[in-house]
């Protein structure tokens, strides 16, 4: 009896022993804890386009296919990427199939069908839904199961680039049976489904108290027996940027906190603990400046920066916008508020690497405050009395503005002094992000608004492909109060030329084609001056020294393969 | 003619003590050691912020981003930011926009809760009216209003007075009209209690002038709590400026003002602390020297202890 004990304890012992050294069981590794300091409001990202939300659904609910860290597209929950080569994308460009690996269950246990992915589609465009994803679906024109384990998707138009629909972190698969009854008015009703969506990733959501804490746990259910290592996730949202990075790499109370946004030489005394470390990986954000086409004079009423206004007294002035651009100096801007984190650039569509243009880096990327003042005094913008230059009564003095961080107003009293070197002056307003961004249509301080000669902000494009993004500088796209100041040319840039291109952009199947003629596009909006883009901006989050299997990814969700994390042994 | 020969006889002779109102006050308030201290530290802030930066010529928004982050030394006695500007210059311009918001701001509360404190404390009628109004002003949620009035006067001020002074003038009268109904009750209340004693029956029944009831007899003995209200009321009006700036509904963000240097130096903290210890202990030592002044005023103007 005794000797039988022993031997079950040493067995017992053997067990332990060879799981930890191979540390391949699910759970094995505890507890992981996050902190967002934007808490999330909800766990169904058709409901919230917000980042948080995304993010915090990607660990429950997963897509068809996503963005690896490199930016290439890799299979998720199908076998393979349909493509004109292996038969999946049709040949006329009309409709594509996708295969779903076979033996999939929900964490329910239920089997996860092709109905579940013809239901998603449903879900997102059934009428008045308010689908904040909507935009994934564009151009869809059908979504039917050909079997169980076969979904094709047919498209209104010849589709040159399809991979939006089912693809990356905001159009996930959601269940039928769980959603069924939450189609298009209902859907915020359910709050249950909402809260707690039943899903294929690796955890599934234990409690959610919205805008405060998510516990998770790992799902009983998921494909791969050994994962996740983590046998619980904890997500406590609120806060701000700089507290977030501090719990991380100075006090060692959260394992990952997303979103450093925070001066490189705070960041720096933070890292001197030796708790953490931080990851970098660059997307396709630029901070850029957009400069007004169009007149901004308060005197002009609701016609102000409208086409109805009439060009900019000054900024319509080529010269000028030139000007603008070269007396900036890049380097010292990323030196006072991004470090390791940004990458001066001069264009708009900075990433992938195929379609980043680099004509325009000669004369853009280095200040010239010399070629500046020549451009300016050969465009007859002469300094008046007080320094400031000016032509006809016009004098070229901006209202510049932009959102409260007190990054972007480091920067702005920077690219100020900068512009005082060539007899430009700046008046700096910052409005709260969620005015600025909010785009309330009765707030005036809006950036869609753009009720100032320039401004500042960051925007990016997802996925890949460049088209989409580039079609926001057509004429047509003009914010105004005709459309609720809805559209997404803020510069407000029009030319014609520029328009014809993007037409020929969106028939072009060919990639390299595509890529040539979305480098022709950026290059334009640089050349003409419809923007100064600064700052090619990388995504910083801070991780515990502890935590291994990370892949910062800027393409997908951050914690887009957080079945793979686990604790250094 | 005669007036001037009759009012300097008195001063002539006044080697002994005469105790003319003024004089008196004075002596009281001599006899307060705080309010000596705090007016001594407060004529010290204002003048260091108003003629200091003709001894420190450094410009508070020159950058130079070679010298960021730098501790104390000759050339930056309060050591610089992380754009490389020079704190002491800051402070000391911060100082001046800081005092005259905190100032005006307080002045005008002030003087609209005195007048609705006394009013309806001493106006029966008036009293249900005005102490509506009060908690209606106090129920309205502080950020929104501000947001309304801003978007509806900010363009207009901006054009008629410029930026800075169109953006003070909006400052100044938001956080006036948002932070006087503490003060209007608790007046209310004083007024209350004053006007059931005996002398103002008395100065009523002599066949005083309401006016001049409230101004010579009543105002006296409310004039404490007033005062208490004066000077919590500076606090309040620099830190909600300071807020305000944060939300970007105030100065523009390369105005210095202490609120704004001190949130924008909490991140430093660690790095830098003097960009956090200076405006801080700025802040501190005007409320602090304001209440202690505020202290020795009501002791000097109560008429209690001036019978003494």
């Amino acid at each position: 009896m005794k000797k039988l004990k022993i031997l079950l304890a040493g067995a017992a012992a053997i067990v332990a022993v060879s799981s930890s050294l191979a540390h391949a069981e699910r759970g094995a590794d505890g507890e992981l804890k996050i902190l967002f300091w934007q808490a999330v409001s909800t766990m169904n990202p058709f409901l919230s386009a917000g980042t948080k939300e995304v993010y915090a659904s990607s660990m429950v609910i997963e897509p068809l296919a996503r963005y690896d860290e490199k930016g290439e597209l890799v299979p998720w929950l199908a076998t393979e990427i349909p493509t004109i080569e292996n038969g999946g994308f049709a040949e006329d460009m009309l409709s594509m199939t996708w295969k779903l690996k076979p033996d999939l269950k929900w964490s329910d246990g239920t089997d996860f069908t092709a109905d579940d992915v013809v239901f998603t589609w449903k879900y997102c465009t059934a009428p008045d839904g308010g689908c904040a994803q909507r935009a994934q679906y564009e151009g869809v024109k059908n979504v039917e199961a050909v079997d169980p384990h076969t979904v094709k998707v047919t498209f209104e138009d010849p589709k040159p680039y399809p991979y939006s629909a089912f693809v990356g972190a905001q159009s996930p698969i959601i269940q039928a049976a769980q959603f069924k009854d939450c189609l298009g008015t209902k859907a915020p009703g359910c709050t249950d489904a909402n809260f707690k969506p039943v899903g294929t990733g690796p955890f599934v959501v234990k409690d959610f108290k919205p805008n405060d804490v998510i516990t998770f746990e790992a799902n009983p259910n998921y494909r791969e027996a050994d994962k996740p290592a983590f046998a619980s996730v904890t997500l406590k949202g609120g806060g701000d940027a700089a507290s977030a990075a501090r719990a991380v790499l100075e006090t060692g109370e959260y394992d990952y906190a997303w979103n450093a946004q925070v001066e490189p030489e705070v960041l720096e005394t933070m890292l001197a603990a030796g708790k953490g470390r931080l990851e970098i990986s660059f997307g396709t954000q630029v901070e850029r400046i957009n400069l007004n086409f169009t007149n901004p004079d308060p005197s002009l009423g609701d016609k102000r920066s409208t086409v109805e206004a009439g060009p900019h007294p000054s900024l319509s002035d080529p010269a000028v916008r030139r000007a603008l651009s070269l007396a900036i100096d890049r380097d010292i801007i990323i030196e006072a508020g991004y470090g390791q984190s940004g990458k001066p650039t001069c264009n708009i569509v900075p990433a992938p690497e195929n379609v980043a243009s680099t004509k325009n880096d000669e004369w853009c990327l280095k200040q010239d405050i010399e070629a500046a003042n020549k451009l300016l005094d050969e465009a007859g913008w002469m300094p008046g009395p007080d320094g400031i230059r000016q032509k006809d009564g016009v004098r070229l003095s901006y209202l510049f503005q932009t959102s409260t961080n007190s990054v972007r107003q480091a920067t702005q009293e920077l690219v100020k002094a900068m512009w005082a070197e060539i007899g430009v002056d700046a008046e700096l307003r910052n409005a709260s992000a969620s005015v600025f961004f909010g785009g309330d249509p009765a707030s005036p301080d809006t950036f869609q608004k753009f009720y100032a000669d320039v401004e500042m902000y960051t925007n990016n494009f997802d996925g890949t492909d460049p088209e989409k993004y580039l079609a926001e500088w057509l004429c047509d796209k003009m914010p105004s109060p005709a459309n609720g100041w809805q559209g997404q040319n803020i510069p407000r840039y029009c030319n014609p030329d520029y328009d014809k291109l993007v037409g020929e952009l969106s028939k072009t199947a060919d990639l390299e084609k595509r890529a040539e003629l979305s480098k022709q596009l950026n290059d334009m909006l640089t050349e003409e001056g419809a923007h100064i883009p600064l700052v090619h901006r990388g995504d910083q989050s801070s991780f515990a020294l502890s935590l291994d299997g990370i892949k910062m990814n800027s393409w997908d969700s951050q914690v887009w393969n957080i079945a793979d994390w686990h604790r250094k042994k | 003619m005669t007036d001037t020969t009759l009012q300097a006889a008195p001063t002539v002779r006044d080697e002994t003590p005469v105790r003319t109102p003024m004089r008196e006050m004075w002596r009281q308030f001599r006899a307060h050691k705080g309010g000596v201290a705090g007016l001594a530290v407060f004529i010290f802030i204002v003048l260091a912020v108003y003629v200091g930066p003709y001894i420190h010529t450094v410009a508070p928004n020159a950058i130079n981003i070679r010298d960021k982050n730098q501790g104390p030394s000759f050339a930056h006695p309060f050591g610089t930011d992380n754009l490389g500007k020079d704190m002491l210059a800051q402070v000391l311009a911060g100082g001046r926009i800081s005092l005259a918001v905190g100032f005006a701001a307080m002045l005008l509360a002030l003087f609209l809760g005195t007048l609705v404190g006394v009013l309806s404390g001493y106006f029966r009628r008036a009293d249900g009216p005005l102490m509506r109004l009060t908690d209606l002003f106090l129920a309205l949620p502080l950020l929104p209003l501000l947001l309304v009035i801003l978007m509806l006067f900010r363009d207009t001020l901006r054009s008629a007075f410029g930026p800075e002074t169109g953006i003070f003038i909006l400052i100044v009268f938001v956080i006036g009209i948002t932070s006087w109904m503490h003060t209007a009750r608790i007046v209310r209340g004083d007024v209350l209690a004053v006007k059931s004693q005996e002398f103002i029956v008395a100065a009523k029944s002599s066949g005083m002038r309401e006016h001049r009831i409230i101004i010579r007899h009543i105002l006296p003995n409310v004039l404490s709590s007033i005062m208490v209200s004066a000077t919590l009321g500076i606090a309040a009006a620099i830190i909600t400026e300071s807020a305000l700036s944060f939300l970007g509904l105030g100065f523009p963000s390369d105005f210095p003002t202490w609120g704004r240097l001190l949130y924008d130096g909490a991140n430093f903290l660690q790095l830098t602390p003097s960009r956090v210890l200076w405006p801080g202990l700025a802040i501190s030592l005007t409320v602090l020297s304001v209440n202690y002044m505020g202290d020795a005023i009501r002791d000097a103007l109560d008429p209690r202890t001036l019978k003494r």
